[in-house]
Order: structure tokens, then C-alpha cells, then sequence
């Protein structure tokens, strides 16, 4: 059996290794000429379902909690398992109550643990919250390993092509983001700095609390941070705003004073594909199948998706027309 | 019946649409509300064309008037062409206007918001201006011709309830006619109640309901608590006094003496 699968972002990519090791045949289009670009090349690449649940719904723990596992079994040593970081100012200490009042799986910092955690964020902050079943990957790095291993175990992968692309599938799966047009989808904009900042070393995502504006620094490689992002409704896809570059880069000085010393790497600009809920779905109608919504919780979702779409299609027929899976509540 | 620029609405309570979980228990808190009235906050990215249409759509569908803001400006020139640009996408003179002076206390900048407030109104606009609770500044605001004054009574989103009652009161007092709405710093329904009960005619809510732990539920108990705040304002409240006044006449009673 062979399955078509449109869209090499997260989405595309997880569906394809979830259906090519249950054997299946599986051909890649992307209309981009690469995988950069789209929404999961913006990700922050944490696999956060506790702390994520300060605002979304349970459902992203249950389908989440996972997430690290099965990552660290598709691309093994791509996970780091250190944890996520909470951290406030003073004066911002009862939105870290609430943060902790709404979220489970943490244990409660004083300045000397958080100090131990990170020793960089020594005597910055006396307060914050540890959820130590956390963990985080690097997207980009994540995307291209998984697209190598997926190519050398035979997955053919279009690039630069039309959606339309000919090629006769028994099954066919659309997993573009908001290029699928689905009925109820809509964009939120999410704008994100890739910093370099030499004199700071983070070992693990550190979100801090802010009344208006909560943002996450996540470490990634040679001193690298990915600082974001953004929640914007709307599907505009222009550069990022001198405000939102601003208020990143306040949040990532407020963390730590060094960061005015780096060097901006890179600006970027996605659109979270998401569903009026913002919980994600796997959509079924006859052969042809859906994996969209994923908002901003693409790395930490996709595989959950992933697992459901391949199970609907090395199991069912797709003789029935017009079936929904709602696979987040499934 | 809440009357703002001749226009009646049956709910008390207005709601601001930022900050839910997800835009369906958005449209779950607005019907829980009964809000007759709701803020959206015009951002230059989302207004023109295509752009943020869906959530556009969204807010539309939800079948209650909207009331247009330009929360996030910080000065006249700015706040003006957001209103401008809001009558173009809502087709509606009516804006709510924020020009922030503050980025800490997200404070109005009230000599700003006075002079935005005349130019809007010379060209139609009837303008909600969202103020502090400072007397001259709503003198001013009336004279330049804004027919609604909306105070905070704490800062945006403090949830610390009312700071000041008696400049809120002296308000109400100073005002009878103009209908004064409380828009910003409510965290409970009780908050909420008590403004009702100095006779304020509607409270505008964003926070204490987008960031409870159940934002329908607690749009459902602000909506009870305005209510009752309003009944009770109507009903006459009893003035406090330093000696106990006996419910039941003891006089006459046996054990009396």
C-alpha cells in the first residue's frame, strides 16, 4: 500500500516514519524547494506538556506526555532531557503562583536551586518552579535527521513541486498547515529571535513569567537561543514588528543582562495552523486524510497525530465517507 | 436599561475578547456572559485584508455587537488611526479609546486620551475613552464631547478591585447623567458588585475572567454579581451606622430591663 503525503513539515514528517515502520510505502511533497521555511522550522522545539497546560487544554498532556519518548526513539540522542525552567521577577510572583495553581508535574525553586539549575541565572531570581518531565530538541536539526533517516529507508520525498503533484496513492494525507485551507482553521503568527550570546550558558528551556508577555529562551547549540514567540490572530506572514522584536528582547534581557551583548541572528516569522479549540486533528474522508491544527504545539503533538493517522490507515478500508476522528479527544 | 450613545443593551456587563484559552471557550465565555457589548482590540497586523480574518470571523459570529479598541497605542497620531481604521473594518463610529502613558501600569496617558478624544468626536466618532478615576480629566472628556466616561478602578488586569472608592463615588456624583462604565482592575465578581452598588451603570471585564481557571464559569458568576450589584443599587442600600439597630422591636418583651 502506498500513501502520499503532502507537507514536510512536523506533521508530514512524523506521519511518514510513523507509516514506514508499520511498512508502508510512502512518497513526501512539499511545495517549499526545502524543509526551511514553514511553521515547524520557527518551533521552539519544547516538549512541555505541563507547563503548556497553564492555558491549554488537558487533552495536549494527554497527547503529549509522549512526545519525548517517541522522539527520542525516532532520532536517538536529538532529545535533551533536562527539563523546563520557570522562572519571575519579584514583582511578578503572583503570576508564578498562578502559573503553578494551573499546571502539575512541578516541584518549588528558592534562589539557590534555581542557581544550582542553571548557574548562569545565579542570583536573579528567588523564586520558580522546576518541571523536571520535561524535555526539548532542536527543530531544524530535528527535521533534517528525520527527513535523512526517512530518505534512506526508502521514503521518496518531492521538493519544490505542486500540492497536485501525479502520483497514484492508495491513500493520500494532507499535512500542509495552513496552505490546506481546511474549513475552521485559522492562523495565529507567532515572531521569534535566534540570539548568540557568548557569555550566557542555559542548559534546558527557561520560560519567564510576565503579566503581558510570557516568553520562553530555549538553548540550543554553540550558544544559540531561540527566544519566543509571539501570539498573534492572524495569517500574516510579514517580517517581524519592531514591537514584538522589542518585547522579545526585554523578556530575554530580563533573564539575564548578557543578552544584551548578542549577537541577533535571526528574526522569524511562522503561522501556527490552528482550530477554534486549538487542539489538533486527524480528519478522515474516504482515503484521503487530514493531520492539521497543531498550533503551537507542533513538535510536542505531531507524533500522537502521527501514530493515530498511521493506525486509521494500515487498519481501515476508507470505505466510509465523510468519518471524523477528533483525534485529540479520541 | 443600559443606554450608550442611544443605543440600549439588556446585559450590564461588557467583556473584552484577549487572552482565552482558545477562541472557542472565547465564544463559550461571551454566551455565559450575556454580554450585550464586546472589546476587540484593533491591531494594525490583523486589520487590513485578509489578514486575521478568520478570528474576524470568529468575533463576528458570535452575534454580539462590537466595540472596536485601540488598546497598545501610546499616542494621539497612533490612537486616531487606529480608530480611523477600526470605522473602516467594523463600519462603526464607535471606538473604544486607550492611549496608554504608562508600559508598567498600563496607565491612560489622560492628556493624550483628551485630545484624541475631541479630534475623534469632531469627526464623528463616539468615543468610550478609557480613563482613571480623575475628575477634571472627565470634565475634560465631556467637554470634548464623549457621551460615556469608562474609569478604571485598578490597574489593567491587577484584578485588585476597586483602589478608590471614594473618587469612583465622587464620580457618580458629579455625573448623573453620563453613564460611567468601570473598565479596567476588576478581579472578582464581588469587585464587581461593589462598583454596581455605588450605582456605576456597567463594568467592562477582560483578565479575571480570560485567565480563571474556567473562564465560562466565572463570565457566568460576573454576570450574576453585576446584576445583583445593580438590583441592590436600585433597591436603596442601607447607609452603615456606628450603633446596632435591633431587627426584632425589643421593646415590650418580658425580659426586657
Amino acid at each position: 500500500m502506498k500513501v502520499l503525503i503532502r507537507g514536510a513539515g512536523v506533521a508530514g514528517l512524523t506521519l511518514a516514519h510513523a507509516l514506514a515502520r508499520r511498512g508502508l510505502q510512502v512518497e513526501v511533497a512539499e511545495t517549499r524547494a526545502d524543509l526551511a521555511g514553514g511553521a515547524s522550522w520557527m518551533a521552539g522545539g519544547m516538549l512541555a506538556p505541563w507547563c503548556e497546560c497553564e492555558s491549554a487544554d488537558e487533552a495536549v498532556l494527554a497527547l503529549g506526555r509522549d512526545a519525548a519518548a517517541w522522539w527520542e526513539r525516532a532520532l536517538p540522542g536529538h532529545v535533551v532531557r533536562r527539563g523546563t525552567l520557570v522562572v519571575a521577577p519579584p514583582r511578578d510572583r503572583a503570576e508564578l503562583h498562578r502559573f503553578a495553581a494551573r499546571t502539575s508535574g512541578h516541584q518549588p525553586l528558592d534562589g539557590t536551586a534555581i542557581a544550582a539549575l542553571e548557574p548562569d541565572l545565579a542570583g536573579r531570581f528567588r523564586e520558580g518552579l522546576f518541571f523536571p518531565g520535561e524535555a526539548h530538541l532542536d527543530p531544524r536539526r530535528a527535521l533534517r535527521a528525520l527527513h535523512e533517516r526517512l530518505a534512506a529507508a526508502g521514503v521518496r520525498f518531492h521538493f519544490g513541486g505542486e500540492p497536485a503533484l501525479p502520483v497514484t496513492a492508495d491513500w493520500q494525507a494532507d499535512c500542509m498547515g495552513m496552505a490546506a485551507g481546511e474549513p475552521g482553521l485559522r492562523g495565529v503568527r507567532g515572531e521569534m529571535l535566534i540570539l548568540r550570546a557568548s557569555d550566557v550558558t542555559l542548559s534546558r528551556p527557561v520560560r519567564l513569567i510576565h503579566p503581558r508577555f510570557p516568553v520562553y529562551v530555549v538553548p540550543r547549540a554553540d550558544h544559540h537561543f531561540m527566544v519566543g514567540a509571539t501570539m498573534i490572530e492572524s495569517d500574516a506572514q510579514g517580517p517581524m514588528t519592531a514591537r514584538s522584536a522589542v518585547e522579545l528582547l526585554n523578556a530575554a534581557y530580563a533573564l539575564h543582562p548578557a543578552f544584551a551583548e548578542a549577537e541577533i541572528v535571526e528574526t522569524g516569522v511562522g503561522v501556527r495552523p490552528a482550530f477554534a479549540d486549538n487542539l489538533p486533528r486527524v480528519r478522515r474522508q474516504g482515503r484521503r486524510l487530514t493531520v492539521n491544527g497543531l498550533y503551537r504545539h507542533g513538535f510536542l503533538l505531531a507524533p500522537a497525530m502521527a501514530e493515530r493517522a498511521a493506525s486509521l490507515i494500515a487498519a481501515g478500508d476508507g470505505s466510509e465517507e465523510g468519518e471524523l476522528a477528533h483525534a485529540a479527544h479520541g | 436599561m443600559l443606554t450608550l450613545y442611544g443605543n440600549e443593551y439588556p446585559s450590564r456587563l461588557l467583556l473584552g475578547t484577549a487572552q482565552y484559552p482558545s477562541p472557542a471557550i472565547l465564544s463559550q465565555a461571551v454566551k455565559a456572559s450575556g454580554a450585550s457589548l464586546i472589546t476587540v482590540s484593533l491591531r494594525r497586523e490583523s486589520a487590513g485584508g485578509k489578514a486575521g480574518g478568520a478570528f474576524w470571523e470568529l468575533i463576528r459570529g458570535l452575534d454580539v455587537e462590537v466595540l472596536a479598541n485601540t488598546a497598545g497605542c501610546h499616542s494621539v497620531k497612533e490612537a486616531v488611526t487606529t480608530a480611523r481604521m477600526a470605522r473602516e473594518v467594523f463600519a462603526t463610529n464607535r471606538i473604544k479609546l486607550e492611549v496608554i502613558g504608562n508600559a508598567d501600569t498600563l496607565q491612560p496617558d489622560v492628556f493624550a486620551l483628551v485630545e484624541a478624544a475631541r479630534i475623534l468626536t469632531a469627526e464623528g466618532f463616539e468615543v468610550f475613552p478609557y480613563t482613571t478615576e480623575d475628575l477634571v480629566v472627565a470634565e475634560r472628556l465631556v467637554e470634548a464631547g464623549c457621551q460615556v466616561l469608562m474609569p478604571w478602578c485598578a490597574p489593567i488586569g491587577s484584578a485588585k478591585g476597586p483602589l478608590n472608592l471614594d473618587a469612583l463615588r465622587s464620580l457618580r456624583g458629579h455625573f448623573p447623567q453620563v453613564p460611567l462604565v468601570v473598565d479596567a482592575g476588576l478581579g472578582r465578581p464581588s469587585h464587581a458588585a461593589q462598583v454596581m452598588e455605588l450605582g456605576f451603570d456597567a463594568v467592562l471585564l477582560n483578565t479575571a475572567v480570560a485567565k480563571a481557571g474556567d473562564p465560562v464559569a466565572m463570565a457566568g458568576a460576573f454576570a450574576k454579581a453585576v446584576e445583583a450589584g445593580h438590583i441592590a443599587f436600585q433597591a436603596g442600600l442601607l447607609e452603615p451606622r456606628d450603633m446596632a439597630v435591633p431587627s426584632t422591636p425589643v421593646l415590650g418583651k418580658a425580659t426586657f430591663q
